[in-house]
């Protein structure tokens, strides 16, 4: 027998049983599950296996200004309430969701394809752990260095993306509430039922109606909630284009807004760097969550004379990594989200491939339904190629060198992007004077992809303005109390 | 010299220039237009800047960034209230120019440019403070030492107010500068003579070239070029009117311009920090800490 096969994993498959998943599912305004005024539904799928898991209302315009109207009615009371009392609300929030973590996980796999093993471990903990950050501030706002009593600004109409549905549902709310605000959020197509589960973690916190608004839909829902003229703050999570186009449509206006966009991250491996440690940092860094992530470490800027040991040591270690079924624990890398994404990575992979950049992928078999895409590497990458420059959005690694620090800094800083960077090197003060350099909102000095509610989190340049989470993440809700005049 | 020589003396006029990368040019264009006081009595001709003038301007801002974001925190500092040195020594100069271009006594110029000399000194005090009023080390769930430390965003093209010629002008560049930024500035189109003499002050005070750049013109003509310049980071529209904010907020949406829309604000009171957060980037950098810590020592 073979050593690799007598050391087999055997199937470790997540219970389904856990969640409860109804037929269909309506909008969800002022408390109430409603349908869409003009009837229209729309199907959401499992990407791992192309099933069917529920027919969900398709939120229109009319249906975005009857949120809106919850909101604003809601906002009175809401933003009145002391701090005290609305940080008991998110604290009931944090703690349900702590409780329903194994249903919200097991469902966000089926929904959205990515591995259990990846829900259960980052995505909820952190969902939890925000609400938990947040709903301490409420009552802490006057010491959030705003000016004293700062003032919430109104209905917040936001709109998430399908990378981490419930994760971006909780950046978004849980600082909006806590402000005194009062909400309307548009999860994406494709991942709408955590969203809509959540609705029900906010009837179960007796969470007063039309405080929290959740209307599922497409992007012309989500336009019409960024257009709506009785909208006071827009908060985006998405693509560059659209962040723009939302930029532009607000120009004028008194809407406060915040855009988290694309982002191409560089990860610096210097020849000091602890190798086997990069290696797992390169792999979370691209992909995780099938790379599938604004703040991916797409690019990865190797030094020349270790990037031979490098990028061997990375393809040994992608050899290992297990493709399948999301909800075996065992999983490593799940499912692209859509039919729509996985068309486009394989676009962008295949003009990697025709520009002549060189490709490779582990042995790995790919499921016969779904959305599947193999983790891919591409080396002998120049900064003029496609797969160094756009937003790929899935598990696709670009490999490109550098001889000095000076020279790493000017590829990493060469994108109109600017939301993450990583940096591995033994040595300090070449953390610290590379990390200064590097413009971008986050950087990570021998480790990647690391979350938490306390620290902010945000782009440079074309990666969007404002940042969400800790302290900062509190200024997009609110109105200070400036000196300087009216507001 | 006696005093009928003093009383039929001739004096001399001054050529107002741009302020570009540390020198004095005329407009690209040789274009000038008339300046009056409030009276309509004529001042002097000050250059008409072109689209080319602007864009030159940025080439200008973008060369000083490095340095100037990269200068201590406590170098900006000094620099900055070198220019409340420097204009302190010109005070005269200023108040006349202050009393013609806003159309107010001497005694009112008089407190409008104490105003500005004390604004530079309150902003050169902030160079160093800001960072840590704003950044900080943030208490992550794990083992890792995380810092949030603000940053300048880059090259900011400032739109000054058009009704306060001087302590406007002041109020709305200090900030961008304190903070490591460096800027183009758009001069009130009707009294940009303040604005320009302020560029001899700023030469004359440690100031590198570029970090501040002065142009005077059309308001609409010259913002248009800097709103949609793809390497202008940001953009402060407090002098531009509703309808030109509007379309200078669409042009800079195409790479996503930090932009402060016009607001009401009453220059004489003491600002706040939202003209110095307004064009500043966080950068969170995470490391992992090991297993060793001092408050988990049993030491």
């Amino acid at each position: 027998m073979a050593l690799s096969s007598a050391f087999e994993y055997a199937p470790a498959p997540e219970s389904r049983s856990v969640v409860d998943i109804a037929p269909s599912y309506g909008l969800f305004i002022d408390g109430e599950f409603t349908e869409a005024a003009d009837g229209k539904v729309f199907k959401t799928v499992s990407p791992s296996t192309e099933e069917v898991l529920s027919e969900v209302a398709r939120a229109g315009t009319a249906d975005v200004d009857r949120a809106v109207q919850a909101a604003r009615k809601a906002f009175t009371k809401w933003s009145a309430l002391p701090g005290s009392e609305r940080a008991k609300y998110l604290f009931r929030i944090a703690r349900i969701i702590q409780e329903r973590s194994r249903e919200l996980a097991v469902l966000e796999t089926l929904d959205n394809g990515k591995p259990i093993k990846e829900t259960r471990d980052t995505d909820l903990p952190l969902v939890a752990a925000h609400f938990f950050y947040y709903a301490g501030w409420a009552d802490k706002l006057d010491h959030a260095g705003f000016g004293a009593n700062p003032r919430p600004l109104g209905v917040a109409g936001q709109v998430i993306p399908w990378n981490f549905p419930l994760l971006m549902l909780a950046w978004k709310i849980a600082p909006a509430l806590a402000t005194g605000n009062t909400v309307v959020l548009k999860p994406a197509e494709t991942t709408p039922l955590s969203a809509l589960f959540f609705a029900d973690i906010c009837r179960q916190a007796g969470l007063p109606k039309g405080v929290v608004n959740i209307l599922p839909g497409y992007g012309d829902a989500g336009a019409a909630l960024v257009e709506h003229p009785d909208v006071n703050k827009v908060a985006f999570t998405g693509s560059t284009a659209v962040g723009k186009a939302i930029a532009r449509s607000v120009a004028g206006t008194e809407k406060k807004v915040t855009l988290e966009l694309g982002g191409k991250g560089a990860n610096i491996v210097f020849d000091d760097a602890p190798v086997d440690q990069a290696v797992e940092g390169i792999v979370t860094g691209i992909f995780f969550n099938q790379g599938q992530v604004c703040c991916a470490g797409s690019r990865l800027l190797v030094q020349e004379s270790v990037q031979e040991e490098v990028v061997d040591a990375l393809k040994r270690r992608l050899a290992t990594l297990r493709l399948g079924d999301p909800l075996d624990k065992n999983t490593d890398i799940g499912a692209i989200n859509s039919a729509e994404q996985l068309a486009r990575i394989q676009k962008l992979a295949d003009t990697g491939e025709a520009e002549g950049a060189e490709r490779w992928s582990p042995a790995c078999e790919l499921p016969t339904s779904g959305y599947w895409f193999a983790p891919t590497v591409f080396t002998g990458v120049t900064q003029a190629h496609t797969v160094a420059r756009d937003e790929i959005f899935g598990p696709v690694l670009s490999v490109l060198s550098f001889r000095t620090p000076d020279e790493a800094v000017a590829k990493a800083n060469n994108t109109q992007y600017g939301l993450s960077a990583g940096i591995w090197t033994e040595k300090g003060s070449r953390i610290l004077a590379v990390a200064n350099k590097l413009r971008a909102g986050v950087v990570w000095a021998n480790t990647f992809n690391k979350l938490d509610p306390t620290s902010p989190f945000g782009g440079y340049k074309e990666s969007g303005y404002g940042r969400e989470g800790g302290r900062h993440g509190l200024e997009a809700y609110l109105a200070p109390s400036s000196p300087e005049g009216k507001r | 010299m006696s005093t009928v020589e003093q009383q039929n003396r001739l004096s001399v006029f001054k050529t107002y220039k741009l302020y570009v990368g540390g020198k004095f040019p005329r407009s690209e264009s040789g274009r000038v237009y008339e300046v009056t006081d409030s009276k309509g009595n004529w001042l002097a001709n000050a250059p008409q800047s072109s689209r080319k003038d602007a864009r030159d301007a940025v080439v200008a801002a973008r060369k000083a960034f490095g340095g100037w974001s990269g200068a201590t925190a406590y170098n900006r500092g000094q620099v900055l209230y070198r220019v409340a040195e420097m204009l302190e020594g010109r005070r005269d100069q200023f108040v006349r120019e202050v009393a013609d271009a806003d159309g107010i006594s001497k005694q009112k110029a008089g407190a409008v440019v104490d105003a500005a000399v004390d604004r530079w000194v309150w902003y050169a005090g902030w160079t160093d403070k800001i960072g840590q009023i704003v950044g900080g080390a943030n208490p992550v769930a794990g083992p890792f030492f995380n810092l949030s430390t603000p940053e300048p965003t880059g090259v900011v093209a400032v739109v000054a107010p058009q009704d306060s010629s001087f302590l406007g002008l002041v109020s709305v560049v200090a900030p961008v500068i304190a903070t490591g930024n460096t800027a183009v500035v758009i001069a009130s189109a009707k009294s940009p003579l303040p604005a320009l003499s302020l560029g001899e002050v700023l030469a004359t005070s440690d100031l590198p070239g570029g970090v501040v750049n002065v142009l005077s013109g059309k308001t609409a003509e010259i913002a248009a070029p800097l709103a949609a310049h793809q390497d202008v980071n940001a953009i402060d529209l407090t002098g531009a009117d509703a309808e030109l904010a509007r379309d200078l907020e669409i042009a800079a949406a195409d790479n996503l311009k930090r932009v402060l829309r016009p607001q009401a604000v009453d220059f004489t009171a003491t600002p706040g920090t939202e003209r110095l957060t307004a064009f500043l980037e966080t950068k969170t950098v995470w490391h992992p800490t090991g297993a060793l810590g001092v408050s988990g020592s049993s030491y």
